[in-house]
């Protein structure tokens, strides 16, 4: 199969502290591929890392063949303009009307004349069900609509690998349910590649062809999402079914509760 | 000895701090030019920088200025030389309080501002956002910002300068009765282009570019989180106030000493 990024036994730390020990994954072309783990485990590190917003300590992360830890400041550029990123809080530009934010990279990266940039930017907003939001101003939206503007911005440039970092954070039912469904729609109609970001088991679940789970360093579990409910693995099972307790412990690191009480050991 | 390791490792800390920021503005500025894109980015931050700290400017410039006249003229008066007062209140002014005062009242005003913005923009991803399109922050965010600095200080100091010598004027010569024909002429004839006012501009430009430096990079590199950029926005008002008092002395130093 076809993969658009790979990264092969990439290990990165943040100061002393190991982040990744040696992780190894696939994201095949034109599929959603959903990453999930513990809070804290890296998974939106995974995705600066696949943005060259962070440069691994040693391992490849290619994307569409290119090693982005190798690229120059000029060549990474370059190569971002295929790709796009939404991120958590959505990141729009607050001095910006929603039409302009929708407008910005097709402003900063193409030459088209204006009535055609008015154009596209109403089919992405068409597309995410804000045409009539345009004049609005960021503070001015809900949270679920700030997350399909930023969306709509996100594919002005029609890029190959859209990376989805938390995306139904925060969001009820109704803005959720319309942005799982845009993220598959998106998806097939453009012809993207997803890499979807979340701890929403059950939305990620139902939209991704391929889940990766990380846990203690590295990728513990990777396949369909069939084959992960079936997995034997107790932190897959665990994470899956949502258990207080297991190989992820509830509670931290800690001396004896007893010892604790008593004053033995600070 | 640990007096001498917390001295060693302070020092490290603030040389690396100044590489980092040279390096910050250095890619900021230096790069193929986009002047059609720089254009209309500068002349919003120069409304931003400039246009709104001329309020605090105009009225701390006034002030001062009829402080220089009162206080002077009650100097002056005891010796007969109350007819120096044209050129005590515009000596004052042009080589000394307009570039300082002026530089202190932009940091405070729109040097942690510009900290506040960007600590923010840093905050809400919209500076990641830009990386992520391709954008570069630094020639996008930072750069425009410099230039405003660059080009308003000078001119707001110019502007505090001119507005003080008329405070000192409406002071000395319609309140103290100073006669008016001394005041200006003899502040005319004492007054020198090069001497003074080229020497008062050059102080500003030098200003200009440490305060709005200062209050980039702390902006920049201002932890994501409130606590980070209220510390940073206070660190950009302690250090740029710092920074113009310590090189005002070494301008003077050179320039008149």
């Amino acid at each position: 199969m076809d993969n658009l990024v790979e990264c092969h036994d990439v290990y990165f730390s943040r100061g002393d502290t190991p982040i990744y020990e040696g992780v190894s994954l696939h994201v095949p072309r034109g599929k959603v591929t959903a990453i999930m783990g513990p809070s804290g485990c890296g998974k939106t590190t995974l995705l600066r890392l696949i943005g060259g917003q962070l440069r691994a300590n040693r391992g490849q992360v290619l994307f569409a063949g290119q090693d982005i830890g190798k690229l120059n400041r000029s060549a990474l550029f370059e190569t971002r303009k295929r790709m796009s990123m939404l991120f958590q809080s959505g990141a729009l530009f607050s001095d910006l009307t929603v039409f302009e934010n929708v407008a910005f990279p097709l402003r900063e990266h193409t030459t088209l004349p204006e009535n055609i940039i008015q154009t596209v930017v109403k089919m992405k907003l068409e597309s995410v069900g804000l045409r009539g939001a345009g004049q609005l101003f960021p503070q001015e939206l809900s949270g679920g609509m700030a997350r399909r503007a930023a969306l709509a911005r996100s594919i002005a440039l029609d890029p190959e690998l859209i990376m989805y970092d938390e995306p139904f954070a925060g969001q009820d039912p109704i803005s959720m349910g319309m942005l799982v469904s845009l993220i598959k729609s998106l998806n097939e109609t453009l012809g993207l590649t997803s890499i979807v970001v979340s701890h929403d088991i059950h939305e990620v679940m139902s939209i991704a062809d391929q889940v990766c789970i990380m846990a203690n360093k590295t990728i513990v579990a990777q396949g369909s999402p069939e084959e992960l409910r079936a997995h034997e693995s107790p932190l897959v099972q665990q994470f899956l079914s949502g258990a207080s307790d297991g190989p992820v412990p509830f509670h931290y690191k800690a001396s004896t509760y007893h010892d604790d009480l008593l004053g033995v050991s600070r | 000895m640990q007096f001498f390791v917390n001295l060693g490792r302070d020092t490290l800390n603030w040389l690396r701090g100044v590489g980092g920021a040279s390096i910050m503005l250095f890619q900021a500025l230096v790069g193929k030019p986009q002047p059609l894109k720089m254009f209309p980015l500068v002349m919003r931050q120069l409304y931003v920088v400039g246009v709104q700290s001329m309020l605090i400017i105009l009225i701390s410039g006034l002030f001062i200025g009829m402080v220089l006249g009162l206080q002077g003229y009650t100097i002056l008066v005891d010796f007969g030389a109350e007819q120096a007062l044209g050129p005590m209140v515009a000596l004052s002014l042009l080589r000394e309080l307009g570039p300082v005062v002026t530089a202190l009242l932009f940091a405070g005003r729109a040097g942690s501002a510009l900290t506040a913005e960007i600590g923010l923009m840093r905050a809400t991803e919209q500076l990641s956002s830009l990386e992520m399109m391709a954008v570069d922050p630094l020639r996008r965010v930072v750069a425009p910002r410099f230039w405003a600095g660059f080009i308003s200080m000078p001119l707001l100091a110019f502007m505090f300068s001119a507005v003080g010598i008329y405070g000192g004027y409406f002071v000395g010569v319609q309140w103290l009765g100073v006669d008016e024909g001394a005041f200006w002429s003899v502040m005319q004839s004492s007054v020198d282009w090069q001497h003074d006012v080229m020497n008062g501009f050059i102080k500003s430009v030098v200003f200009a570019v440490v305060v709005t430096w200062i209050a980039l990079y702390k902006g920049y590199t201002a932890a994501p989180t409130s606590p980070g950029i209220s510390a940073a926005t206070t660190q950009t008002v302690v250090y740029s106030s710092l920074a113009v008092l310590g090189l005002d002395f070494v301008l003077t130093a050179l320039m008149f000493g």
